[in-house]
């Protein structure tokens, strides 16, 4: 058995203890799936889900991100084959300098291809293109049984979307195809607005979204009273060759780096009421009233926060929670309600994030549907914070939207079904894949997800202490 | 699991009868705990706390546990834990407090109450540590005291038992290290319980509920050592420094 590693999510918030296997091809993944133990098995990628999606305890977890990806290849038809634990960043680094992006990007470059479309992450486009499963065409899918299957939305279209948003309980994806979005830059163009109160800023993103596919507004949850709900709104959209005039290594050069390092360990309390309210106020100061048309690098105008390697080391030891939530279209005044609590509790919360999605994917466990999106970033050691938190969710439940369950670290498990009505129908195709209940997680176990986790004792192995 | 705040949801009592686990149990019942085995000498001690816990919203087993035999322990703790599938907290609350007078006349007796607090509780803990390691996760909450902490002459048996426990607990809890399990060590002041009915309280005496306060703050941080009230770690700090000659005339 391979070392046991103590393994977090990116809000370092519960570790858990797994056997970490090195995974080198789909054979290993078949092996692992095959001699999995009664605490099961997982597949993990850089491990930037906030909460324990990622981990198994007591399990095996099998780290995907191990065989260089090889060269990446655009088919003629715009898609790309690569291995699952591929990241976006290599992706794009292979493919934008021949004219080809990601179809969604998170608010990072470091995740995985799998992990993309384990949690069907969305991105700044998704009012237009959806989530990611919605281009993924073809995946190779490791059941529990060990058997490499391929699934599609066209073939096996069941196993299919279970598999996306199934936070890898449907087994593991080694390879899959990804259809591209043809871009003439690497650059974007893009429109900066300062909006001074809630109302403003969702007339703002209505208008925003339908002239550009990708807008995001940052909320300055610490303001109170007639500024509530201040914010800075950016949309944008790939810049046209002819936006670029004589750019710097060609229209489609791309080289991101990382600027700064967090510090290996940081105070408990360095994000507090005072320094996050403080860094709020600079932050919508110095964002223009309005401006068009600005050329931004992709890099900056996407994955800001990977400028600082570790940033959420800046949280201390007790890490950080993420929050994120959704209410349809026509819930708005739950919206505001659930903004005036937080903003009333002075909850540091640096920068959060509000975005209409797009219709939802066919996936039953996928987090986006019709409405506002609202997200998040806390210190978990804030204190109330557990109950602030459960009594927003209620809110939305109330209002007909759901908690994000691949960020998720603390959200009540009676409400999950009424959150995700279509849970048992992916039980239902999650059994099928898996009859032995094999792929397993913390989350899972944490929020009720399967039916049963723990396999029976007479599958216990080197067990201690049982009687003679 | 236990979540991003700390909140557990499955809970084994070994001694399910104490006052301070059913003060920890309370408190985690109002968060997000709802499975609950309660392993008691006597069961039906317990029945009105289990129909507490339950209307309260927890599915609670009560189970009969003789902590004292040692060769019966491991069968009824597999039971509890093919109960709960998996366990995020185990308490390990049972003891006996004894009497010097007594046990001074009958040495056999203080022999008794060292079995039950220092031996069967080595036994218990190596057992739910070695299910805890395998499981990846879990936190063993080990009730010591704070008469184990620098022992008096009037309680010098009980003193010794919880002495000899705290230190087990803290190797123990190293011995976790790295596994994703652990454990945390608590020690109470004088805690008015049934336990200590009758006596005289100790300075900075406190409640159950004030010990199971600490106890879930603890869990939530990861400590691995509580004092209730907290104030005592600075009082034993010095009062382990005190002479002697000093110490011995602490009063009863």
């Amino acid at each position: 058995m391979a070392d046991v590693r103590l393994l977090a999510g990116w809000g370092r918030t519960a570790p858990s203890g797994a056997h970490l296997v090195a995974i080198g091809g789909a054979d290993d993944v078949v092996r692992a799936a095959r001699s999995a133990g009664p605490r099961g098995v997982l597949a993990r990628g850089l491990g930037r889900s906030y909460g324990d999606a990622a981990q198994n305890a007591g399990g095996a977890v099998l780290d995907m991100t191990g065989p260089p990806a090889g060269a990446l290849r655009v088919a003629a038809d715009g898609t790309l084959r690569a291995p699952a634990g591929t990241t976006i960043d290599a992706v794009l680094r292979a493919t934008l300098p021949q004219g080809w992006f990601v179809p969604v990007t998170p608010g990072t470059r470091q995740v995985t291809l799998g992990g993309a479309m384990a949690a069907d992450i969305h991105g700044k486009n998704h009012h237009g293109h959806g989530s990611f499963g919605g281009h993924v065409t073809s995946a190779e899918l490791v059941t529990g049984e060990g058997e490499r299957r391929t699934i599609s939305p066209v073939g096996d279209a069941r196993a299919f979307w279970a598999t996306v948003g199934g936070l890898g309980l449907t087994g593991a994806v080694t390879e899959m195809t990804v259809r591209l979005l043809p871009v003439e830059t690497s650059r974007m163009v893009v429109d900066t607005e300062r909006l001074d109160d809630l109302d403003a800023l969702m007339a703002a993103m209505e208008r925003a979204d339908a002239r550009r596919p990708y807008s995001v507004a940052w909320i300055d949850l610490m303001a109170r009273g007639r500024h509530l709900g201040r914010s800075v709104l950016t949309a944008g959209d790939h810049a046209p060759r002819a936006a670029l005039g004589d750019a710097a290594g060609g229209p489609l050069a791309f080289d991101p780096s990382v600027r700064l390092g967090a510090p290996p360990w940081a105070p408990s309390h360095l994000l507090n009421a005072l320094t996050v309210r403080a860094f709020n106020e600079v932050w919508f100061r110095a964002a223009p009233r309005h401006r068009r048309d600005e050329v931004q690098g992709m890099a900056s105008f996407f994955h800001p926060l990977d400028g600082v390697k570790n940033w959420n080391r800046l949280y201390g030891a007790r890490g950080l929670v993420q929050h994120q939530t959704v209410v349809p279209f026509g819930q708005e005044a739950t919206l505001r309600t659930m903004i005036e609590r937080l903003a009333g509790a002075g909850v540091p919360s640096f920068v959060a994030v509000l975005k209409r999605f797009g219709a939802a994917s066919p996936a039953p466990l996928s987090f986006p549907l019709p409405g506002w999106t609202l997200a998040l970033d806390m210190p978990a050691g804030r204190a109330g914070l557990a109950d602030l938190l459960d009594e927003l969710d209620r809110l939305v439940v109330a209002a007909g939207g759901r908690v994000y369950l691949a960020k998720d670290s603390r959200v009540d498990p009676a409400l999950v079904p009424t959150m995700y009505p279509r849970l048992d129908e992916w039980r239902a195709v999650r059994r099928e894949l898996d009859p032995h209940g094999r792929w397993c997680s913390d989350l899972a176990r944490r929020i009720g997800l399967l039916d049963r986790c723990e396999r029976p004792p007479a599958a216990r192995i080197g067990s201690p202490g049982r009687p003679a | 699991m236990k979540d991003a705040f700390g909140d557990v949801q499955r809970v084994l009592v070994l001694g399910g009868t104490s006052d301070i686990a059913q003060a920890i149990v309370r408190r985690l019942v109002a968060r997000r705990t709802r499975r609950i085995v309660l392993a008691c000498r006597r069961p039906d001690g317990a029945e009105a706390f289990a129909a507490e816990m339950r209307a309260a919203g927890a599915t609670v087993d009560l189970v009969a546990f003789d902590a004292d035999d040692i060769a019966g322990q491991p069968a009824v703790l597999d039971d509890a834990w093919t109960r709960l599938e998996d366990v995020d907290v185990v308490v390990l609350a049972f003891a006996v407090l004894g009497s010097q007078p007594v046990f001074d006349d009958d040495p056999s007796a203080a022999a008794a109450a060292v079995h039950t607090n220092m031996t069967a509780s080595v036994a218990a803990g190596l057992w739910v540590a070695g299910r805890l390691r395998h499981q990846g996760h879990g936190t063993l909450v080990v009730l010591s005291s704070v008469a184990g902490e620098r022992v008096r002459r009037a309680n010098l048996v009980y003193g010794a038992t919880k002495a000899g426990l705290d230190g087990f607990a803290q190797g123990l809890g190293d011995s976790l290290a790295g596994s994703g399990a652990g454990v945390m060590v608590v020690r109470p002041g004088f805690v008015a319980t049934k336990m200590t009915a009758g006596m005289k309280a100790a300075p900075f005496a406190t409640t159950p509920d004030a010990v199971a306060e600490a106890v879930t703050r603890g869990l939530a941080r990861g400590a691995h050592t509580v004092w209730a009230p907290g104030v005592l770690r600075w009082v034993f700090a010095a009062l382990r420094h005190l002479p002697r000659p000093l110490w011995r005339r602490m009063p009863a």
